[in-house]
């Protein structure tokens, strides 16, 4: 049920990606949508009752198998998030100069290129 | 030649070297960057017919990454650090006139050269998102490099097309990630055998196919090529036209539906379709430009079609021809985008209707662009004829004759665009062509000529490279995408 909340937001983002005209609702749409996909991975780590992946001296093997959650999927998460702060910030910077160059944020009025 | 994350760590080591010690010294960036790219060839080189698994940090691989070294990535690695060579060899003196800032170029250069490198060694999805990534966001950088209108819209409309992209296969790793619980691509292949395709899985496939389709630019994705390509630097390019939409597309696609999900008829005429319609619309667009790098651009579409035709035929013929294609393709393609760098260097423009008699004054460009365009239009002696000779006979034992007809018909198409830049490149000239510019142009600084010619020296000779049937370099390659998933099982898990 949540992992298709999670599908449904990725849509959206897609939604805002492809069909607005806006350069800074595209980048809102790309950010929302790679959120979703953060959110889903996230996810797929969760466990209710869980407890940090640990191993120490007291631990008791059954309850660490029982309990313990995957924390392989939050190292995951982590990398995206940083990738993704890599190319929001080129993105930001490319529509500064677009913005710069054609006075709008409109992409149907940026039609330098030839077709 | 045992230590193959060289490959990786040296472009990223040196790629932000650059930019610490150069920023007093102006010299640096040109000689760390070339021998970089030459270490990185040379390199290459000695892997032919080595095949090694590495494991990072020493982990047992269903656990950590691996890094995979066997026949295709060894074909990749080569065309991709030569490729790498050539361009930077181009770059000293065509950089130096037309881009202001010489540690910038080169380091985001390099990064691309890494994010490659790793893409084709590397054994583990989520570390190829994570190398795909850092190679997409410095061509991203690299398309936008000149800072003008267009060349930011050109980059700003890849970016977003590719993000999404990128976007997608980062949900496929996801999911095959909830289903399996491993990210290691043996691994996932090993249990994709065990339980099947179940329809996660299914979707998944899905999703990562249409994401590195648009990365390998095949015609319904194909919409952000024509203008990133040519709004780019020269050099850069040819790194993307020749080099870049085959590391990150087409070997990744190749790897996927050969070597983790089985190749069936379904895939495999999905393919053929892809391909046939990637031909004959990149070429029927191709002939209507009269800008000279955007022409090039959409041959690029055309001729990614007939790789993905010649893997999708299954047959090993037919991957002989699709791999020995992409192998030439890489090298006449880079060679063309070299050859309209050096014709805007010298003339200021790349309009075809502005240029003419360019053959007297500049021989060295004009000789290796006549034998880079009978490459690729498909004349012998030259290396591109008999790739697509292998092709087409591939799709005739196929039992797809109309399949080999529409190569054909592609291949006349491409040798009437190609004597279209001749006639009025270098032979004859353009409307607007004024006969007064003329005396002022002479030919391109040395070490762009040198490129040039060994790359033409190239194309001319690596012809026989297959003449001895699937022996030598490409032997490997069809074993590897032959063999199925269970080869590679086998080589990365050992056995089970």
């Amino acid at each position: 049920m949540i992992y298709s909340l999670c599908f449904i937001l990725f849509i959206i983002g897609l939604y805002g990606a492809t069909c607005k005209k806006n350069i800074v609702k595209i980048i809102l749409g790309l950010l929302i949508m790679e959120y979703s996909v953060n959110l889903f991975l996230i996810l797929l780590g969760w466990r209710k009752n869980g407890v940090a992946p640990i191993i120490d001296s007291q631990t008791d093997m059954k309850t660490f198998v029982a309990h313990s959650v995957d924390p392989l999927p939050q190292a995951l998460v982590l990398t995206s998030i940083v990738i993704g702060l890599g190319v929001l910030s080129l993105m930001v910077a490319i529509s500064i100069r677009l913005y710069q160059r054609y006075g709008t944020f409109d992409i149907t009025e940026m039609k330098k290129l030839k077709h | 030649m045992s230590d193959i994350s060289l490959f990786i760590a040296l472009p990223i080591g040196m790629a932000f070297f650059i930019p610490i010690v150069s920023r007093n010294i102006k010299w640096f960036p040109d000689i760390a960057g070339n021998f970089t790219t030459f270490v990185l060839m040379l390199l290459s080189l000695l892997t032919i017919n080595q095949e090694i698994v590495y494991n990072v940090g020493n982990w047992k691989p269903p656990f950590g990454i691996v890094l995979v070294l066997d026949g295709f990535s060894c074909l990749v690695l080569i065309i991709v650090n030569l490729i790498g060579f050539f361009s930077t060899l181009f770059s000293v003196e065509y950089i130096e006139k037309m881009f202001t800032s010489k540690l910038r170029y080169y380091s985001l250069f390099l990064l691309m050269l890494a994010g490659m490198n790793g893409v084709v060694l590397t054994g583990d999805l989520f570390n190829l998102f994570v190398f795909l990534e850092i190679a997409s966001v410095a061509s991203y950088a690299l398309v936008g490099f000149g800072c003008e209108a267009r060349e930011l819209e050109a980059s700003f409309k890849y970016l977003v097309m590719s993000s999404i992209a990128s976007t997608f296969i980062l949900l496929a790793v996801a999911l095959i990630y909830g289903r399996f619980g491993t990210l290691n691509m043996a691994h996932v292949s090993l249990m994709v055998q065990k339980y099947g395709m179940d329809n996660v899985i299914k979707f998944s496939a899905v999703l990562l196919f249409c994401g590195l389709a648009v990365k390998a630019a095949l015609v319904p994705f194909h919409a952000w090529l024509p203008d990133a390509h040519p709004s780019a630097p020269a050099p850069i390019s040819a790194m993307l036209s020749g080099v870049v939409i085959k590391a990150l597309g087409v070997y990744v696609i190749a790897r996927i539906t050969y070597n983790i999900f089985e190749m069936d008829t379904m895939i495999s005429s999905m393919f053929i379709i892809l391909g046939i319609v990637s031909m004959m619309i990149g070429v029927l667009m191709a002939l209507g430009q009269w800008d000279f790098k955007r022409l090039l651009a959409y041959h690029s579409i055309s001729q990614m079609g007939y790789i993905i035709l010649g893997l999708g035929l299954g047959t090993p013929l037919g991957i002989l021809g699709g791999i020995f294609h992409l192998f030439n393709h890489s090298l006449f393609k880079s060679l063309l985008f070299l050859n309209s760098g050096s014709v805007e260097y010298e003339t200021g423009t790349r309009n075809l209707e502005k240029l003419g008699c360019l053959s007297r004054r500049m021989p060295v460009t004009s000789f290796s662009s006549l034998v880079a365009s009978l490459s690729i239009s498909g004349i012998p002696p030259f290396n591109g004829f008999w790739s697509k000779l292998i092709i087409i006979l591939a799709a005739i034992q196929a039992g797809r004759p109309f399949s080999a007809l529409w190569a054909v018909i592609g291949s006349i198409l491409t040798l009437a665009s190609f004597t279209k830049v001749q006639r009025y490149v270098f032979f004859g000239h353009g409307k607007h062509f004024k006969l007064e510019s003329l005396p002022q142009i002479k030919e391109v600084p040395n070490l762009m000529q040198m490129s040039m010619i060994l790359l033409a020296i190239l194309c001319t000779v690596t012809g026989v490279l297959a003449l001895g049937g699937p022996n030598g370099i490409f032997g490997p390659v069809i074993d590897v995408l032959t063999g199925g998933p269970s080869a590679y099982i086998l080589k990365v898990l050992g056995k089970q």
